[in-house]
């Protein structure tokens, strides 16, 4: 069975939606216990930083989450909140990973949001298992994580080279949307499902 | 590298599409989510459905459509026609929709772009600026409303960057001048607003040849592009536009090989 975590930020009906295109049954959730005894988990979001952290403290879910065994992709604001701390709200996150979120410089022409398909290279691990380098996948955010040692993909943004995804153990997380990149993003959530 | 986007826009009156469509591999030439989905497989980048409904009483048709959309297409997508409130924008995108586009609403009514932008997040508003060449105006250009029957009495940058400091996430620009006219996108407009303000241009607005969306790609530095009858009625071929940006220069998105060995 598959969990999609069900919190206060937006398109998870995106990622539902998505799953079903490629047949994979998965359920809309925010009951620990259901989190805790899925296959897989998925943990989406659009939105704002704190509002979305704070919802997880009250709700607890924070710490089920950094507690969950099984695999885990947290997705666009989902990957973000993985990390240490984003300066989105100055927001203390779960500190899966150990990265801080920083927003991009923007002026001289560096236009933000980061949006639409971009490539992404340097594809590592499972989640990329088939994909040639330079795959494009479809990105929308203004907020990044800086190159790091987790990264199993990166993506360029003007002179910044970011990453466009994280990886460690049995956590994973993406910066693009793969429930809205076409077939490679499709390929990207059956290689969720199927390799890890 | 970010790639440039190419944007069809489908007019949807009712739940189906307007303006002849004339694909001989559609089964239903007027379904909206047939045509987006060729489009989808053809290689767009994004997609628009504008909603031209004349009455209140036929909108939840739309809901319906972009129910379907969310459902069978893996692209993002657009919603916009008729938006007025921060009601009509909850429903389209708990109906699956990835942004909306005000137009001339927000003119009226300039904190719509807060409201909205605060309660769902700019990358989902994107607004609609429909723009016309005027002398009196200090860009030189001027945002008109209504489908441009109504002159604002706005400078278009100024609107433009007022609403991207409003929290609008990009700009849709169209040229009454050009709309229509297969001559070219205003190349001129174009580069004025793109080049002047933070946030991603979406040029609309006269294509006609392949060489016009090179142009306001690179000339115009536009950030995307949308068109809708030249892809309606064939004239413009999307695979085969994407080959020749990329061979002229121009970072676009190919799909390739692999794309068709998962389907």
């Amino acid at each position: 069975m598959i969990a999609v975590i069900r919190y206060n930020a937006g398109n998870v009906l995106s990622v539902m939606n998505a799953l079903g295109r490629i047949g994979a049954e998965a359920v809309l959730t925010d009951d620990p216990a259901v989190i805790a005894s899925a296959d897989h988990v998925i943990f989406p979001g659009v939105g704002e930083a704190s509002s979305a952290m704070g919802y997880l403290a009250a709700s607890g879910l924070d710490e089920v989450i950094r507690n969950l065994k099984q695999p885990f992709l947290g997705i666009c604001l989902g990957m973000q909140l993985m990390c240490g701390s984003s300066d989105e709200g100055s927001t203390e996150c779960l500190g899966i990973f150990g990265e801080r979120v920083t927003l991009f410089p923007g002026g001289r022409g560096f236009k933000i949001p980061h949006v639409g398909w971009n490539t992404i290279s340097g594809l590592s691990g499972p989640l990329y298992r088939g994909l040639p380098e330079d795959s494009y996948v479809y990105f929308v955010h203004s907020y990044y994580v800086p190159l790091s040692a987790d990264a199993s993909a990166s993506a360029d943004y003007d002179s910044i080279r970011f990453s466009a995804s994280l990886s460690a153990g049995n956590f994973h997380g993406v910066q693009f949307h793969p429930e809205k990149s076409g077939e490679v993003g499709e390929r990207i959530l059956r290689n969720f499902l199927e390799a890890i | 590298m970010l790639a440039k986007r190419i944007i069809p826009c489908l007019d949807v009156k009712d739940g189906r599409t307007v303006k002849g469509v004339n694909f001989v591999s559609l089964r239903d030439a007027g379904s909206a989510i047939e045509l987006a989905e060729f489009y989808s497989r053809s290689g767009a980048d994004e997609l628009v459905f504008l909603d031209i409904t004349a009455t209140v009483e036929n909108r939840g048709t739309m809901v319906s459509l972009v129910e379907e959309a969310a459902r069978r297409i893996s692209i993002p997508f657009t919603v916009g026609g008729g938006i007025r409130s921060e009601e009509d924008v909850g429903r389209m995108l708990s109906a699956g929709a990835d942004k909306i586009s005000v137009n001339s609403s927000a003119v009226r009514a300039p904190d719509l772009i807060d409201r909205l932008a605060g309660r769902f997040g700019s990358q989902c508003v994107v607004l609609a600026l429909d723009a016309r060449a005027s002398r009196s105006m200090p860009s030189g250009y001027e945002a008109v409303i209504d489908g441009g029957r109504t002159p604002s009495g706005l400078d278009a940058l100024a609107w433009a960057r007022e609403a991207a400091s409003r929290g609008a996430g990009e700009i849709l620009l169209t040229s009454m001048d050009k709309d229509g006219t297969k001559s070219g996108f205003a190349v001129d407009l174009t580069r004025v607003i793109s080049t002047n303000i933070d946030i991603p241009v979406i040029a609309s607005g006269g294509a006609g040849r392949m060489e016009d969306f090179r142009n306001v790609f690179v000339e115009g530095r536009a950030d995307a592009a949308l068109a809708a009858s030249v892809f309606h009625f064939h004239e413009i071929d999307i695979p085969e536009l994407k080959r020749y940006l990329s061979q002229s220069g121009v970072p676009v998105r190919q799909r390739g090989e692999y794309d068709d060995r998962f389907r």
